[in-house]
């Protein structure tokens, strides 16, 4: 179990230094960045200076190592485009990007499980049919179309709810919640709603081939063979086997939405993380771009390296054969 | 047939299976009739895909779509099982018939530790306390020779062997004291030298009990083993049915002898061993009269067209026509000094 | 000649018996999936002709006809039957146009995408070691991270390597670039597996020994049997290729509003959303919808018919 653990968090800090390199290549080599940070009629020494303050004149290993140590210690650098550090910029819209984010992965959990297993269950009743259609379509219509529907018929044409912002925020030390006002909640449903719905139906699909596969078992034939009642069998044995792949899906998917938050931020303009991310983009604004892709990926690996653990939990295994391994070897 | 005058614990009749397929309905199973009597291990044999398991599972009701029973009767002591309710049917399973499988490894929940599933089989079908339940879940694991049922009661399949993870299996299936428990295959996927022990716990269990045992299997040596009586199958019909050791030694239908003679034995001094020639044919393409024709030495024209019954000859029943004519001639059909393995040599070539 | 004809008569002939051919006719939705396909793909490469206005030819557009609602809702103009944007622009011709573009970026990054995924996953399975090891610890790491997001990051590099001058006309290259690098992964992975376990099996084996060069055996063996899963795969990448398209240009960072694909013409749209203009929006977000909707459903079937496990 600890060597595991040791394993997994060598693994997550390669894949960390990793991205820290594409991040560093990106604002060494793409573009020049001391022309990015100067006014356009900086002077000669200007620049040398810059450069000197930047450590551009250090050798690659060295410039590298200094990034590494930097970006530890939460420092990015500054903004080519508003000229603010890039730390408090990304510490500032990472609340609104996670409350939704996580409010879209309760979402799709709560729904598309439940989705799943009926269909897997009552494989040929039309409602079954009707899920497996709406999940087609859930897969096949873009996160911005959903979201624009969804502007023009209840923003625009009913004009119940709000079509961008997150509505009053509550400040709770750094964190800023919209989850306590009223207008902070309106402004969250269509965002969830337009983020999740590409999850339900995958968390849809998901549940309900893994179930078929797990009902398909020698153990589930065995233990009907034994007469359990349908409902032991369907959500004490198959459910629960079921669940197991779920669970890393489900954490790989938490990093899949902080990517689809970029659209759906852009639809409703929420001032999260990806929104920034598309205006960094949109003006080559390298140190948040690069900021971004190292606050991603260690948001990734933290979650993978718990999905990791939850795996020791719930199979036993994994337990045991460790400790097995450990007595044995 | 005179040695059963109980009512038998298991009654087939005329048990018909088919599929229902693009092309249409395809016989899996022809008009199978099997009794079983109390404390009888009645063994069934033939190729795969000649419908061993498949009569299994229709017995236990666990037939999936698009398989279905298109015909026949099955009666668990007298009383009709085949037209049930699925929650009818639920109910007898585990209770009255119990089932083994094939792979050990596969049939146990891995998520779950013996303990659990034992105690859940019980209290599904009886009226007891956790703590009752786990009692007897250990006196069955004691009873199949589970050495330490008491720690190891609370251990997850995955830390026991195969051998002793099929013990489990059968504690699970006889757990309840079912009448019947059909074994399906439950040797093939162990050790050679693990499967002896699981027939002969199998063998006492239910001889103590006096249960009712369907063991079905390929394997000719652990029929002689453990059977009463064989039940050879083939291309989804009965080819003969009778005591072990005259199925063995004396078989009558060729199929039989053919399948006696394809199996290697230490004492029979043989080169080359004798081989059907030819395949099992497909579902879709069974010949017109016997199933067996086409393979068979001795075939003669009533065979291409006309399909035998089982007939009654010495202690046996078979499917063969060369059967009613040498009891007409009164003749044995075959010489007798021919090959044949006995239980005897396959227990010397187990040892 | 006339075995060839024969020939060729004779594997039409297993096509239509096959069970391919007949899950095809059994299912109403596939037919329906393929023939909307079809149609698409037609009219997306005739859009030249069948257009009924040049959404490009600025000398035609009048400020005049701008905003004009679909032809059948009252203030409509039968020239125009899908109603015109902000420019005067033809909707539907501006669809017709986009589709065309969308369509285009689809094939050709499911194209390179196949291309590079075969080849590492064959070169993975045939030499191994350290070499197989690299390619799909790349592969383990591209495919936790989701594809709108590398190609997002490899967009924007390039956008930032490329002179400004060249970055007009390179974007649609560097939108098949983007997106197929971002999916060649599950091409790879399906190739590698397949060929590992072609390459353990005993007529390889055999092969071997009786002097074959195992290269031809596996390549006449292995290629036919990943050409079922490899065409799945690449159906239903098809549609992810499209949806990250649109994405990126409905962000802003694809094609061009001067060479709109479907996604530009939807981030077009947005813009006069709350002007109650919902045409503009509406209808090249359903075109979007139904061509991803209905390469889905062929990807759908083509994996449940080519997949006997599941029946």
């Amino acid at each position: 179990m600890i060597a595991f653990l040791i394993r997994r968090l060598l693994q997550g800090a390669m894949v960390m230094l990793a991205v820290a390199f594409i991040a560093f290549s990106m604002f060494r080599f793409v573009g020049d960045p001391v022309t990015n940070m100067l006014p356009q009629d900086a002077t000669l020494e200007q620049r040398a200076e810059l450069q000197e303050r930047l450590g551009l004149n250090a050798s690659l290993p060295v410039q590298f190592g200094n990034f590494v140590t930097n970006a530890v210690q939460g420092n990015f650098g500054v903004s080519y485009r508003n000229q603010r550090p890039v730390s408090d910029l990304i510490a500032e819209r990472l609340p609104a990007t996670l409350e939704m984010v996580f409010a879209a992965v309760v979402m799709s959990l709560v729904i598309g499980i439940p989705m799943g297993v009926y269909t897997a269950l009552r494989r040929d009743s039309w409602l079954s049919h009707l899920f497996q259609a709406l999940s087609l379509t859930g897969i096949s219509v873009p996160t911005f179309v959903t979201g624009i529907l969804l502007i023009l018929v209840f923003s625009v044409w009913l004009n119940w709810l709000p079509s961008f912002g997150r509505g009053e925020v509550v400040e709770l030390g750094w964190w800023s919640t919209g989850l306590l006002t009223v207008s902070g909640v309106k402004a969250l449903i269509m965002p969830v709603i337009t983020l999740s719905l590409f999850q339900i139906t995958l968390i849809m699909r998901l549940v309900r081939a893994e179930m078929l596969e797990v009902l398909k078992t020698d153990y589930i034939r065995f233990a009907r063979a034994r007469g359990l009642t349908n409902r032991v069998v369907n959500f004490g044995h198959a459910l629960r086997n079921t669940l197991m792949p779920v669970i890393t899906i489900t954490g790989l998917q938490i990093g899949a939405l902080i990517a689809f938050a970029i659209i759906t931020e852009t639809v409703f303009q929420w001032p999260g993380m990806g929104l920034l991310f598309m205006q960094a983009v949109s003006f080559v604004d390298i140190p948040v771009m690069s900021a971004y892709l190292v606050m991603v990926s260690l948001i990734f690996v933290v979650i993978n390296t718990i999905v990791d653990m939850l795996y020791f939990v719930v199979d036993p295994r994994l337990r045991v054969d460790t400790g097995q391994n450990k007595t044995g070897a | 047939m005179t040695a059963h005058e109980t009512t038998p614990v298991l009654e087939v009749s005329d048990l018909h299976i088919e599929f229902d397929t693009r092309r249409g309905a395809l016989k899996a199973i022809d008009g199978v009739s099997l009794q079983i009597a109390p404390g009888e291990i009645l063994g069934v044999v033939g190729e795969s895909g000649a419908g061993k398991s498949l009569t299994g599972t229709a017995i236990t009701g666990l037939l999936e779509t698009p398989g279905r029973i298109s015909a026949g009767q099955i009666r668990l002591e007298g009383k009709r099982i085949d037209n049930l309710s699925q929650e009818e049917m639920r109910r007898l399973r585990g209770r009255d018939i119990g089932a083994i499988f094939q792979d050990p490894l596969t049939s146990l929940n891995p998520l779950y530790t013996i303990g659990h599933q034992l105690v859940e089989t019980i209290r599904t079908h009886l009226p007891m306390s956790k703590k009752e339940a786990r009692r007897r879940a250990i006196r069955m694991l004691e009873e199949v020779g589970l050495p330490a049922p008491e720690t190891r009661i609370d251990q997850y399949p995955h830390q026991f062997s195969g051998g002793m993870r099929q013990r489990v299996v059968i504690a699970l299936a006889l757990c309840v004291e079912p009448r019947l428990v059909i074994a399906d295959e439950p040797t093939t996927a162990l050790d050679v030298s693990v499967q002896a022990q699981i027939i002969a716990v199998l063998k006492r269990l239910c001889r103590e009990k006096g249960t009712a045992v369907m063991l079905v299997t390929h394997d000719m040596g652990v029929i002689a083993e453990a059977a009463d009586r064989v039940a050879v199958m083939y291309a989804g019909r009965l080819a003969e049915v009778g005591p072990v050791t005259d199925v063995i030694k004396h078989a009558k239908h060729p199929y039989t002898r053919g399948l006696m003679n394809s199996i290697p034995t230490i004492l029979n001094d043989v080169d080359r061993l004798e081989q059907i020639e030819g395949s099992m044919p497909r579902l879709a393409s069974i010949p017109d009269g016997c199933a067996f024709n086409p393979r068979c030495p001795r075939a003669f024209s009533r065979c291409r067209t006309e399909r035998p019954d089982l007939i009654a000859v010495e202690n046996s029943d078979a499917a063969c026509w060369l059967v009613e004519e040498t009891a007409m001639t009164d003749r044995s059909p075959w010489p007798t000094s021919a090959p044949s393995p006995t239980a005897d040599h396959r227990r010397g070539a187990n040892a | 000649m006339s075995t060839t004809t024969q020939r060729l008569g004779n594997s039409l002939y297993r096509f239509i018996d096959s069970d391919l051919f007949y899950s095809f006719r059994r299912s109403p939705v596939t037919i329906v999936a393929s023939v909307v396909v079809v149609t698409l793909i037609l009219a997306a490469i005739l859009a030249p002709w069948i257009a009924p206005h040049d959404p490009f030819d600025v000398s035609t557009l009048s400020l005049l006809n701008s905003e004009l609602p679909p032809a059948w809702v009252s203030g409509g103009d039968s020239a125009f039957l899908l109603g015109t944007d902000g420019q005067g622009r033809d909707v539907l011709s501006a669809i017709l146009y986009g589709a065309r573009i969308s369509i285009l970026v689809g094939l050709a990054s499911v194209a390179f995408a196949m291309v590079l995924g075969v080849c590492l996953g064959l070169l993975a399975a045939y030499v191994g070691g350290a070499v197989d090891a690299t390619i799909m610890r790349i592969a383990d790491i591209m495919i936790s991270f989701p594809p709108i997001l590398v190609a997002l990051l490899i967009n924007g590099v390039a956008r930032g390597v490329l002179p400004p001058e060249m970055q007009h006309d390179a974007v649609i290259f560097v939108l098949i670039l983007a997106i197929g690098l971002t999916t060649w992964v599950q091409y790879a992975r399906t190739v590698r597996g397949s060929t590992l376990v072609e390459k353990n099996r005993e007529y390889v084996l055999a092969a071997r020994v009786i002097g074959l060069r195992s290269r031809a055996i596996m390549a006449r063996h292995i290629l036919p049997n990943v050409v079922g899963p490899i065409l799945v795969v690449a159906t239903v990448n098809l549609a992810i290729a499209i949806l990250i398209e649109a994405a990126l240009s409905f962000l802003g960072v694809g094609m061009p509003p001067t060479e709109p694909s479907l996604g530009t013409l939807i981030r077009i749209g947005n813009e006069f959303l709350f002007s109650g203009v919902w045409w503009v929006v509406i209808f090249p977000s359903m075109v979007l919808v139904l061509l991803v909707l209905s390469v889905n459903l062929l990807g759908d079937w083509l994996r449940d018919a080519l997949n006997p496990k599941l029946r």
